[in-house]
């Protein structure tokens, strides 16, 4: 079914189960996430949120399901894939809830080592590289020229030589959203990306992340809490709860739908 | 601290002191006067001594004002960072003048060509260790696999040093992927302990591989390296000529030292430029994103399997070069000298060198290879101060003598060195 691109959404899950033991922690999901859109994943604590975005990204095995993924005319099944090649092959970058910087290593090294795969390939697997063939130093340098680039939209550039695990917050949040982007990614996975971030610095990266989608045009899905940026920046909401979907629209649907309240805030007494 | 806490602890101190010097210090072998041989005689002087001593030590460093604890600026660390590359390089002039300064002799250039085994024993596990972040603990398996390789061909096959050591370098690179294949999920505490079996079982193989390894006695007349065919010896082989007689010069032994010294010190070179190189490509960027977060560099689309067993591979093939050298300069090769005690010396010196660091790694390398020497005068003595030493530097330097990271690509090279101890 591969159909005509611009119907065809770009991620396509249908029933993910995944079971820990005696919990099941998302049960029969289905949703998509369509090109060029943002799409958020919300939801009471516990709801499964991050247990779709591990399953998505190769970190769990699905329990049962299909992920697909819509990319040139292929259809990835990223169930069937490890992790890296999830990265790797079918173009999906990820965030982390706490974020996973390379931490002791430099705010330029950190973007450089996003661009692993192109430069492994121009550094002939290191022959071309140790040898010092041009072919590697023009691909350094370019991956350093897009790695300026992201220093520059993020606003580190005079950073770059610092070592990561020494920035701001804030900052560290940027810089993990820039080094998946350096992955030149299709979907980019957002786990809360706005987690501890003051008003200012949200409403910065509600910017960040329209840009990205526009300027881009790639699909962005994301698990936020803040509904600032939920309500601010998405295209279309997904809501968990108890690992079901309990509703699916644009934000101005989702925010009048009884259940949606009702998951948040309880039953009104009566 | 109050007089009355001092007072306890000092005599914890002493409690413990008591425990370890009754068995230490408190028993005495003689051969006093009988004829029936040895006697056991207890010293209670002894211990009491050693406990009074701790008991009046502690009180008087619990006594002393204590220092005011505060970071210092790793001023030491800094300016070798700034000065890596002239450090480096007087370093080599120092090396390569070394077998003709005035005080040098057959033993000194010995001594330093095995400084520098070590010293490329220490980079290559450098790449392992502080590089990748995987705790190994039997790396001198891949030293023996380098020495046996040269030993075994020589004795099957007549072949030379120069033939037997591509060989040794691949053959420990492919040992070590063999390694590295069962225990690529493992990290920390158990790839330690799985690495530390392997070591282990590549001695007991050559120990006991009686009829093809030649078991504990070990390989004698390991081939040393000639001087593009000419063998360095007092007399030709038949139809022969030596590296003496070819330049019409008397043959003297130093000549062998100082030629072994110049080769190993040729290959360390290389050895440390291939690292070097190695570090800023994207392998040797993906083996530190490894250290930092396994998880991260997945999500990042790098195969952790591949660059695992890449830096196994990398980090054998230096210990197998290392090896040959090991075994031509001994021109002997034994099982016993590839026990634990190797790979510990050889961790010793990357941890204490700062993990990662190249220069960091040769002062270890010279610190340690170097000190028992220098306590031959204190005969049974002699490993209780290298202890002591090693304890000192520790205090002096947790983190090795070179803490800081140089990152492995800048975007401004004029921008102030800006780096922060791991």
């Amino acid at each position: 079914m591969s159909g005509d691109r611009a119907t065809e959404a770009l991620l396509d899950v249908q029933g993910l189960t995944m079971r820990f033991g005696g919990l099941l922690a998302i049960d029969h999901l289905s949703f998509a996430a369509d090109r060029e859109k943002i799409t958020a994943v919300i939801g009471p604590n516990g709801a499964g949120k991050t247990t779709v975005f591990n399953c998505l990204t190769g970190f769990y095995r699905p329990t049962a399901g299909s992920l697909a993924l819509h990319r040139d005319d292929k259809e990835l099944r990223l169930e069937r894939m490890d992790g890296w090649r999830i990265a790797r092959d079918a173009g999906i970058a990820r965030t982390f809830q706490n974020i996973r910087l390379f931490a002791g290593m430099t705010v330029l090294e950190n973007l450089i080592i996003a661009q692993h795969t192109r430069l492994m390939r121009a550094s002939g697997w290191s022959i071309a590289g140790l040898l010092g063939l041009a072919r590697y130093r023009i691909a350094e340098k370019e991956a350093l020229d897009h790695a300026r680039e992201w220093l520059e939209r993020i606003g580190l550039t005079d950073r770059a030589d610092h070592v990561a695990g020494t920035l701001p917050y804030g900052d560290q949040r940027r810089l993990e959203i820039a080094r998946a982007m350096c992955t030149e990614p299709v979907l980019l996975c957002l786990d809360e990306p706005a987690a501890g971030l003051n008003p200012h610095e949200s409403h910065e990266l509600n910017q960040l992340l329209l840009s990205i989608r526009d300027r881009y045009r790639i699909a962005i899905l994301l698990i936020e809490h803040d509904m600032n940026v939920v309500m601010g920046i998405s295209d279309r909401v997904v809501v968990l709860d108890y690992g079901k979907k309990i509703a699916d629209g644009t934000p101005q649907d989702v925010r009048r739908d009884p259940a949606v309240i009702k998951a948040y805030l309880g039953e009104p007494e009566t | 601290m109050d007089l009355r806490g001092l007072v306890k602890e000092a005599a914890l101190a002493a409690f413990v002191a008591l425990i370890v010097a009754i068995p230490l210090a408190g028993f005495d072998l003689s051969q006093q006067g009988t004829a029936n041989g040895a006697q056991i005689g207890f010293r209670p002087s002894w211990v009491a001594i050693a406990v009074v001593t701790v008991f009046v030590g502690r009180l008087v460093i619990g006594l002393l004002p204590r220092p005011q604890r505060r970071e210092r600026p790793p001023v030491v660390s800094l300016f070798i960072a700034r000065h890596q590359r002239v450090l480096g390089l007087t370093g080599l002039a120092i090396a390569i003048v070394w077998p003709y300064l005035p005080f040098s002799s057959d033993y000194l250039v010995d001594l330093a060509t095995e400084v520098i085994i070590y010293m490329m024993l220490g980079w290559g596990l450098g790449v392992v260790v502080g590089l990748a972040g995987l705790l190994n603990l039997g790396y001198a398996a891949f030293y023996a696999v380098g020495a046996y390789t040269l030993a075994l061909t020589s004795a099957y096959w007549a072949w030379g040093f120069w033939e037997a050591l591509p060989l040794a370098g691949v053959t420990a690179a492919a040992v070590g992927i063999l390694l590295a294949l069962p225990v690529l999920r493992l990290r920390g505490d158990y790839l330690a302990i799985v690495t530390l079996g392997f070591g282990e079982i590549i001695r007991i193989i050559l120990i006991n591989w009686q009829s093809f390894t030649y078991g504990p006695n070990g390989i004698n007349g390991v081939p040393r390296p000639t001087f593009f065919g000419l063998p360095l010896v007092a007399r030709a082989p038949r139809g022969g000529e030596t590296f003496a007689q070819f330049f019409h010069i008397d043959f003297s032994l130093s000549q062998r030292y100082i030629f072994l010294y110049f080769v190993t010190l040729a290959l360390a070179i290389v050895v440390n430029l291939f690292i070097l190189r190695l570090r800023r490509l994207p392998i040797g960027r993906a083996w530190e994103a490894l250290r930092e977060d396994e998880i991260a560099s997945r999500a990042l689309g790098i195969n952790p399997v591949g660059v695992k067993l890449s830096a196994f591979a990398v980090g054998a093939l230096l210990a197998g070069f290392a090896g040959v050298f090991f075994a031509a300069r001994q021109s002997f090769v034994s099982p016993e000298s590839f026990n634990f005690q190797e790979s510990a010396t050889v961790l010793a010196i990357v941890v204490l060198g700062g993990m990662g660091s190249q220069l960091g790694i040769a002062l270890a390398a010279i610190i340690l290879v170097t000190l028992p020497e220098f306590g031959r005068d204190f005969a049974q003595f002699r490993m209780l101060l290298f202890g002591a030493a090693m304890v000192g530097i520790m205090i002096w330097r947790p983190r090795g003598f070179f803490s800081l990271r140089t990152p492995s690509i800048r975007l401004g090279e004029d921008r102030p060195l800006v780096e922060v101890p791991k």
